[in-house]
């Protein structure tokens, strides 16, 4: 075991050269959740959207549930979708278990309640100044939706982004799902806890490094853009 | 499950004409303020009516009922036998406040044609018509006062509507917006856009009006033709409103 000056020399040294292995690890992470939150965000956003200008019996209690949900554990996300997705599980017929589409499902499950959440707050303050137009204007829910959905486009960057962030610093959903296996399901999180425990800092470093590169990177162009949008007045 | 903001039925332009406009009793209450209180209007099928009086007369309210955006607490608004919310297709209203899009001006407009089932190419035509060609690719919300509400103008006339209703659309600009609005009005009324538009301004009404619905008081204290309101008024509040006296 190195001492952790050593192991922070080494992380340097892994990310400067573009390790093999730790090139592959990113660039799984990435595409897991990328997708996770590609996908979390069509299922959240019309679901946000909808919930954002109706009226129903019991909103309140979705509303309730929708801000539970986002709290959601993902050791217990991991779980259920494993529960699910296993040999003698009802969707185990689809060999996905230990393969990157079980992460990205599991992913997908547990920030979509956050997109959905957020979103329904940042449009329903927005369909509050839009709706008495809207109603003039004759527009159908779904144009409505369209158009909410749109012009709140910088905001919802935001959600985005906080469903990205959720996505690729988790790690209890991926590694029950994953099982973080060598060049198959072994992204960034999970090779941390592996290393860590294993003794191998100078890895974890790195990947760590990695990680707070990409979050500190995200962070800044989305901030940048809404700078940007905001000066054209379009936040 | 409702959806706030759904709006009434879009009836077909084929239908027959909505005016005229034949208003029974109507009251609109909030709780225990009365806002409007029995009141009585009938509106022929053409022209531009200026509705005045005091402020809390229920000049905005009454616009909002006619546009079918908000029920009335009794009476009865008659569009040629079709309620307001019937008609709001076929009308159009710009509000004091006009709500823009966080898009461009073309974008803006391209929305409610896109929206509106309309030919999108008229979206120049009309950018030209309310002079704002040269800003179609600015932001809309970074637009002037004056010329916010000429794209909201716009946005009203590119739903092609039998009326056009007007809530203080000039309020608090110069001179200048003032006038290049009043132009595109008295445009559509020429087009044969029945106009219903409510001001604070005697000067614009005087220009624009063929005939003057004065409120107060939740009621219609005074409708005549305009010829025959401004030289001298029948009711006393319209009267001292005119001499610049303070109404209440």
């Amino acid at each position: 075991m190195h001492s952790i000056g050593e192991s922070i020399a080494l992380a340097f040294q892994l990310v400067l050269t573009g390790s093999a292995d730790l090139i592959e690890i990113v660039g799984l992470s990435l595409q897991v959740s990328l997708s996770a939150t590609g996908f979390a965000l069509l299922i959240g956003l019309p679901l946000g959207a909808l919930v954002a200008i109706s009226r129903f019996p019991g909103r309140n209690v979705v509303l309730a549930v929708m801000n539970a949900l986002m709290g959601l554990p993902p050791v217990v996300v991991g779980l259920l979708v494993y529960l699910q997705l296993s040999r003698s599980g009802p969707l185990g017929f689809l060999g996905l278990l230990y393969t990157p589409t079980a992460m990205i499902i599991a992913q997908t499950i547990l920030i979509a309640p956050i997109v959905a959440a957020l979103s329904r707050q940042i449009l329903e303050d927005l369909h509050c100044e839009y709706a008495e137009q809207f109603r003039s204007l004759c527009l159908n829910p779904w144009q409505s939706m369209e158009a909410l959905l749109w012009d709140a486009r910088f905001s919802l960057l935001t959600v985005a982004l906080a469903g990205f962030g959720r996505a690729v610093a988790e790690v209890g959903a991926v590694i029950i799902v994953g099982g973080n296996i060598d060049h198959l399901t072994r992204v960034m999180t999970t090779s941390i806890a592996l290393e860590t425990s294993k003794g191998d800092l100078a890895l974890a470093l790195a990947i760590g490094m990695v990680l707070l590169t990409i979050a500190l990177t995200v962070n800044a162009a989305v901030q940048m853009m809404r700078t940007t949008a905001a000066r054209q007045a379009y936040v | 499950m409702t959806i706030t903001g759904a709006p009434p039925r879009i009836e077909e332009a084929t239908q027959a004409p909505i005016l005229q406009l034949s208003v029974t009793d109507l009251s609109l209450r909030f709780g225990e303020a009365t806002v409007l209180d029995g009141l009585d209007l009938t509106l022929g099928p053409v022209g531009c009516t200026m509705i005045m009086g005091p402020n809390g007369a229920g000049k905005s309210l009454l616009l909002k009922l006619l546009h079918g955006l908000i029920k009335p607490t009794s009476g009865r608004i008659d569009w040629s036998g079709y309620s307001a919310a019937d008609v709001t297709a076929r009308q159009a209203m710009v509000f004091q406040k006009p709500v823009l899009l966080r898009r461009s001006v073309a974008a803006n407009l391209d929305f409610v044609l896109r929206s509106r089932g309309k030919d999108r190419d008229r979206c120049h035509a009309l950018l030209d018509h309310v002079g704002l060609t040269h800003k179609a690719d600015q932001p809309a919300r970074l637009l002037s006062g004056g010329e916010a509400q000429r794209l909201a103008l716009a946005r009203a006339l590119a739903t092609d509507p039998e009326v056009l209703l007007l809530d203080e659309p000039t309020a608090s600009l110069d001179p200048a917006s003032v006038l290049a609005i009043e132009r595109i009005v008295s445009s559509a009324r020429d087009r044969g856009v029945r106009i219903v538009f409510v001001t604070h301004d005697i000067g614009q009404a005087r220009r624009m009006a063929d005939d003057v619905v004065f409120l107060h008081r939740g009621r219609v204290a005074e409708h005549a033709p305009a010829a025959a309101f401004f030289p001298e008024p029948r009711c006393q509040a319209a009267r001292d409103y005119l001499n610049g006296k303070i109404v209440v």
